[in-house]
């Protein structure tokens, strides 16, 4: 078993202490590329993302927050392919926080699109200096010579150097601006089933983690947050708690919330300080506080359903405009109208939240399990009123994020805690700390309305959207409301002249955050359970309805087509099962499901199968991109069969996975993933998969019962027929 | 009550200072720095701590430190000798199994006693045994492809 690029825990270590010299280093390269005053190379390092060695090894930084999708496998596999380094000799490191990387941040389904280009750049650079370093020591032309497996080689003269001997002197090699880069036929790396350099480590107990961090000094903190939304601490005694074991002190916290520099939201508390985690438990729950509940008390998930059920009526703010939608619905021989409902949603990342952090003099170096380090630096010298390049973010290993790790809530508290307690802090939270004190995927209703043709065209589409939006709850600055609704999520493929999208702004206060495929997973059941809806109105088959209307939309079409066929659309389902369909198209890419399911006799829904048919363009690596399809569609499923966070008194009901329930290993759909072959450039598949999932089960349910689903999680309750 | 107790961890005898009803789960990684077992739901519930005592896969967030004196505890850290890999974890790379890998030491010590009594498991054996254990990025499939492959592996020449 040879590890690729393996970081070990001591690695780890050594990594971390180095890195406040490492941070520096790496701003000076933006700035200073080669050469540090004076001193000569001993490794080729043409750019912040890659070091060759005097030896031949190649180390590869990758700047994107490693959290299971794989860009420890997918970013490295980019620049190498593009230098002809080998796969296996690879060292990868993750960056430390450094503007000379560009965006850091790891979302929105964008670490493979987002750095194509650019890491094939560095990587084609990198190759074409260690070809002209090669070619101006033999006296040949560089268009003479071709490189292979981490070497160049000269193939008139059979001469050959490997990456490590040419590197000084491609040192001296001016970089050049346009690097030729290869076409799709001459990938080597790209396109392959290459094993992620991540895995080894996760598979023996030595990969760390956010929460596997230790830093010498390092003290553990729980911390006691209003239990509702909102509240704050009116007094509290902790002199209980200070007197036991292994305690070594309590630290306030203020509220904060602002979105200036960037958005921070922490509740305030009570942090209890101790040598060990079980002792800062155990301390915390030796807290006598009292607690000011706010305006929030009496805040009810029946208060927000009624909230949203009044705001339907109100004037919208319009997504979408084109044509004149109630004019061809009044025309239409056939309307339908239906209303779904979808709830908030928690991430629960496995890796329980966490940060360590040490604030010493004016500066505060910070290892956060972060999807978003830049956020988290600006968050904790705007709070600490220090300058962002005092602070220093280590990202190590997420335990997944799911959108939760976007949140800077969890590095600031860390900072806040250490700098009152002056030692290096790492704050822990327990699974029920996560569920209480969350940043929740918005609910909503949807009112869809549109008008059918004899022939099933769409006469008219109207999409009222109610709800809160996380943009417009970050930044209350911004006069648009609708915020993530624009993005694109409430639009849709299907061909119509006449279609009206609106917003209805309604925000109950529950603290919003962006869960895994955002506002796609909320309008997509909405849309394609209705677009289901209304080809039972039309008589048509659902599949055959969908494709009428995607004449415009060939790759939409084509994974469509492909879904259908491999799931054997058509065939006949013993009683009790049922099979349904959804499309979604996402962050450039296309997706249809066809999911499987079973509804025993007292509701209990079942979903066995499921086939995906994706097209993302060209594809990095086949066996991870089944692997987010087979991930998202686990994810998704949960959602949508077992999952919803509720409130009762301002307080968020659940508290563990007992109450928020996701899919187990005997419940999980075996899912079968196709993909489209593409030569355009990689699109997003870390969310994608997620959104069809929901409406392809609903639809399997009404396939199944005759029961429509307009509401999640699915509820034994409504699957009696209609 | 504070005490030093010993414990057998990975095969070596360890005193640790702690209260007697500290989960085992916080000694290791608090005390002993063996983090590879990891906290999930702290009730028992998610599987993610899993270890073994005495061979038998233990949920090590519910069990405090008392209940394993004189008993044997592995840890992922131990569960193939030094500088060896478990056929477990062998086909845990094979299959490409993590995603996040969080869950997965769990995962694994929660099917190396399910192969200790079931060498060749069938997938219902497989669904029963590990419904426990909780993967919140949907890595099922593969876990039950690894454990396949882990019994057929296992049941060939060592490598």
């Amino acid at each position: 078993m040879r590890g690729v690029g393996r970081i070990t825990r001591r690695d780890f270590i050594v990594a971390g202490a180095a890195t406040g010299a490492g941070f520096l280093l790496g701003v000076q390269l933006a700035g200073c590329r080669r050469s540090r005053a004076g001193v000569p190379p001993t490794s080729f390092r043409p750019s912040a993302w890659l070091e060759v060695s005097a030896s031949g090894s190649v180390t590869i930084w990758v700047a994107k927050s490693e959290m299971g999708q794989g860009v420890w496998g997918a970013l490295p596999a980019i620049v190498a392919d593009e230098m002809d380094a080998v796969w296996e000799q690879l060292r990868v490191k993750q960056a430390d926080t450094d503007p000379v990387y560009g965006s850091q941040w790891t979302a929105g389904s964008s670490s493979v699109r987002g750095s194509w280009e650019e890491l094939r750049r560095a990587g084609a650079a990198a190759r074409e200096m260690l070809v002209a370093a090669a070619a101006s020591a033999w006296g040949v032309p560089p268009t003479t010579c071709r490189t292979q497996d981490g070497m160049v080689v000269h193939p008139s003269s059979g001469r050959r150097a490997g990456y490590g001997e040419l590197a000084v002197r491609a040192s001296s090699v001016p970089v050049p601006k346009r690097p030729r880069l290869k076409s799709q036929e001459q990938f080597r790396l790209v396109g392959k089933r290459l094993p992620r350099p991540d895995i080894p480590a996760k598979v023996d107990g030595s990969a760390v983690f956010g929460l596997d961090v230790r830093v010498a000094g390092m003290l553990v903190a729980v911390v006691a947050r209003p239990p509702v939304i909102g509240g704050r601490v009116r007094r509290f005694d902790a002199s209980r708690a200070a007197s036991m074991r292994g305690v070594r002190g309590v630290v306030e916290l203020q509220p904060i919330s602002t979105s200036r520099p960037v958005s921070i939201r922490v509740p305030g508390g009570v942090a209890v300080v101790a040598d060990s985690t079980w002792a800062a438990v155990q301390a915390r729950d030796a807290l006598d506080i009292e607690w000011d509940d706010g305006p929030n008390a009496n805040l009810t998930s029946a208060g927000i359903d009624q909230l949203f059920e009044q705001s339907l009526g109100n004037a919208g703010e319009d997504i979408e405009r084109k044509g004149d939608a109630i004019a061809a619905m009044r025309a239409a021989p056939v309307v339908r109208q239906a209303i779904y409902r979808v709830p908030f949603l928690a991430q629960t990342p496995p890796e329980p939240l966490n940060a360590t952090a040490h604030v010493h003099g004016d500066r505060c170096e910070v290892w956060a399990p972060t999807q978003d380090p830049a956020a988290t630096q600006q968050a904790i010298a705007s709070v600490l009123r220090l300058r962002p390049d005092s602070v220093a973010v280590h990202v190590p290993f997420l335990g997944g994020g799911f959108g939760r790790r976007l949140e800077t809530d969890m590095p600031v508290e860390a900072a806040l805690v250490s700098r009152g307690i002056g030692a290096p802090v790492q704050v822990f939270w327990t699974r029920e700390d996560d569920l209480a004190h969350g940043f929740y995927r918005p609910a909503a209703q949807h009112r869809l309305r549109a008008g059918l043709s004899a022939a099933g065209a769409l006469l008219g589409w109207e999409h009222r959207i109610v709800g809160p939006t996380v943009a417009s709850q970050k930044d209350p600055a911004n006069r648009d409301k609708a915020g993530e609704y624009r993005y694109g999520g409430a639009l849709i493929p299907y061909a119509a002249d006449d279609v009206l999208v609106d917003y209805v702004p309604a925000d109950p206060g529950v603290p919003l955050g962006w869960w895994r495929s955002v506002e796609v997973s909320s309008t997509t059941f909405a849309i394609e359970s209705f677009v289901d809806e209304l080809a039972v109105a039309a008589k048509q088959d659902p599949v055959a309805f969908r494709l009428a209307l995607l004449g415009r939309q060939p790759r939409l079409r084509a994974v469509l087509q492909l879904a259908a066929q491999r799931a054997e659309w058509g065939q006949k389902l013993p009683r009790g099962r049922g099979r349904g369909v959804a499309v979604c198209s996402m962050r450039g890419s296309s997706i249809a499901q066809v999911a499987d399911v079973t509804v025993a006799t007292d509701g209990t829904v079942r979903v066995p199968r499921v086939v995906c048919a994706v097209d993302c363009g060209t594809v990095v690596n086949p066996g991870q991109v089944e692997a987010q399809m087979e991930g998202g569609i686990t994810f998704g499923a949960s959602a949508a069969v077992l999952s919803e966070i509720t409130l009762a008194a301002g307080r968020i009901t659940q508290s563990n996975w007992q109450d928020y329930p996701v899919l187990r290993v005997d419940e999980a759909p075996v899912v079968e993933v196709h993909i489209v072959p593409s030569d355009e450039p990689p699109s997003g598949i870390g969310e994608t998969p997620v959104p069809p999932i929901a409406p392809a089960i609903a639809n399997a349910i009404f396939s199944a019962t005759g029961a429509r689903v307009r509401r999640l999680p699915i509820s034994k309750a409504d699957l009696r027929p209609a | 009550m504070p005490a030093g107790i010993a414990l057998s961890v990975n095969g070596q005898v360890r005193v640790v200072e702690t209260s007697t009803d500290t989960p085992l789960l916080w000694v290791l990684r608090d005390t002993l720095a063996l983090t590879g077992t990891k906290y999930g739901c702290g009730i028992g519930i998610c599987g993610m701590c899993t270890v073994h005592i005495d061979g038998v896969a233990t949920r090590s967030c519910i069990l405090p430190v008392s209940a394993v004196v004189g008993r044997h505890v592995t840890t992922i850290e131990g569960l193939a000798p030094p500088g060896s890999a478990h056929p477990l974890q062998r086909a845990w790379i094979a299959e490409q199994v993590p995603q996040c890998g969080w869950c997965q030491p769990g995962q694994i010590m929660q099917a190396a006693a399910l192969l200790a009594e079931h060498p060749h498991p069938t997938d219902a054996q497989i669904n029963e045994a590990m419904q426990g254990v909780l993967c919140r990025c949907g890595t099922y499939q593969r876990i039950r492809r690894a454990i396949h492959r882990a019994a057929s592996d296992a049941a060939g020449p060592p490598r």
